[in-house]
């Protein structure tokens, strides 16, 4: 049986998706905030990094990592409405590609094993 | 803490110090520029412990094999033996052929390499001299069009290079480069593409080379060169690009300043709104954005924002010396 990882097309799922998936983000005026000031090629690295881990692919998931990264958004307001607003821009980014909503389900779930990490919960 | 050892002298790095900030405060004199892992000048070889890979981000492969890392992007998780780069393999003598002044504050400078030298214009090279004085410039030329490098260096306050370049230097001087560096330049294959090509200042200069080089190749879709500057007179080569314009049917040339005057045929006002007031909508274009990054790094975003795929997306931003 194939991975989650290979069902969806590997790293070039993971380059397709990154264009739709943070161009939501970006237009999304819920979370856009958060990423006014961010360079926007290493912004890219970091999202190619997260989905490969969403994605089940090969990578360096650190929670500490994720929890440090996100610390100046906590105290900046970052909560779990925010969270959720980028869950659904995930889920919408997927749908555009035509992923399968069973692989998304997926994703989705792998994704949010990241809350409290990211909110530092 | 890991320690770094350099020339017989091991030193501690603090913690979030780079090998280059650590060897520095130890009063090592390494040779750096932009700080920032694009100019490659602080290269420098590790013989033996585990590089953090943000260290070797950009460097080609047979250079990532031989241990070969930028000091300023190297936080070390273990100790190092550290080692400078036998210069003879990063850097090239040439000679300047030539000093032209392209406007009040910028020159074209063109010089001739002393061995055979592959670039894609659009890339930078590092000119360095007296070892450690080291700015980065990106190629005007084409060198299906002419064999010598063209540069174009605007004067700087108190700028090291760019003041002796404008001052001092004549033709038969020779200095060091360093490259060529850099992703930013024209790639056939898909020669329908629509280009946007916008840059302010000498951001112009890597985009002359691109955009030639693209003509060169034959390429047949929209090609549209915004070029920004402050006030008119910080505008140049406004003749030669209205020219390739008439020549070439797909070409569009945009002078562009920031500031009123009486000038026809200039646009005023800010780069960025002007370009999106002609390119509301980019989806399938490549864009090419070099200058300023105050200017630049914003037009990226939009740029991608209006659709351009990221991968289709060239920056090149040039950051001040530090």
């Amino acid at each position: 049986m194939s991975s989650l990882f290979e069902e969806i097309g590997g790293s070039a799922a993971v380059d397709a998706t990154v264009d739709v998936f943070y161009r939501i983000v970006l237009a999304d005026d819920r979370i856009s905030r958060f990423f006014e000031n961010t360079d926007m090629d290493q912004q890219a690295a970091k999202q190619k990094a997260f989905l490969t881990f969403a994605f089940g692919g090969p990578n360096n998931y650190s929670g500490k990592d994720m929890r440090e990264g996100h610390a100046h958004l906590v105290a900046d307001g970052l909560n779990e409405s925010h969270f959720n607003a980028v869950a659904e821009d995930l889920t919408q980014a997927l749908q555009e590609m035509g992923v399968a909503q069973n692989l998304i389900d997926q994703v989705i779930t792998i994704a949010a094993s990241t809350k409290n990490d990211v909110l530092g919960l | 803490m890991p320690e770094v050892t350099f020339e017989g002298n091991t030193y501690v790095c603090s913690e979030e110090e780079t090998v280059l900030e650590c060897l520095h405060r130890h009063d090592v004199s390494i040779a750096s520029s932009c700080l920032n892992g694009i100019c490659q000048s602080c290269i420098m070889q590790s013989g033996d412990g585990h590089l953090p890979e943000k260290a070797q981000s950009g460097l080609k492969d047979s250079w990532r094999s031989l241990g070969y890392f930028l000091a300023c992007q190297c936080r070390p998780t273990d100790s190092l033996q550290v080692a400078r780069v036998d210069s003879a393999e990063t850097k090239f003598r040439a000679t300047l052929t030539r000093i032209e002044p392209l406007s009040s504050t910028v020159i074209g400078v063109w010089m001739r390499p002393e061995l055979r030298f592959d670039y894609r214009p659009g890339q930078f090279v590092n000119f360095v001299r007296e070892g450690n004085l080291i700015r980065s410039y990106s190629i005007a030329s084409v060198p299906a069009l002419q064999d010598e490098l063209e540069f174009h260096v605007a004067l700087m306050p108190e700028g090291k290079m760019s003041g002796w370049l404008h001052d001092n230097a004549r033709a038969g001087d020779s200095l060091d480069l360093q490259g060529p560096l850099g992703s930013c330049f024209y790639v056939p294959g898909k020669s329908e593409q629509a280009l946007l090509l916008v840059g302010t200042g000498t951001g112009l200069a890597p985009l002359y080379g691109i955009v030639r080089d693209a003509l060169e190749a034959g390429h047949t879709g929209p090609i549209h060169l915004l070029h920004g500057a402050l006030e008119v007179r910080g505008l140049y080569l406004v003749d030669v690009l209205r020219q390739l314009a008439l020549e070439h049917d797909n070409f569009t040339y945009t002078p562009c300043a920031l500031r009123t005057a009486e000038e026809q045929a200039i646009e005023y006002g800010d780069i960025s709104e002007l370009t999106f007031n002609h390119h509301p909508q980019l989806k399938g274009w490549r864009a090419y954005l070099c200058g300023h990054p105050d200017t630049i790094k914003p037009l990226q975003k939009k740029c991608f924002l209006a659709g351009v795929s990221m991968s289709d997306i060239l920056v090149d931003v040039f950051l001040p010396a530090q």
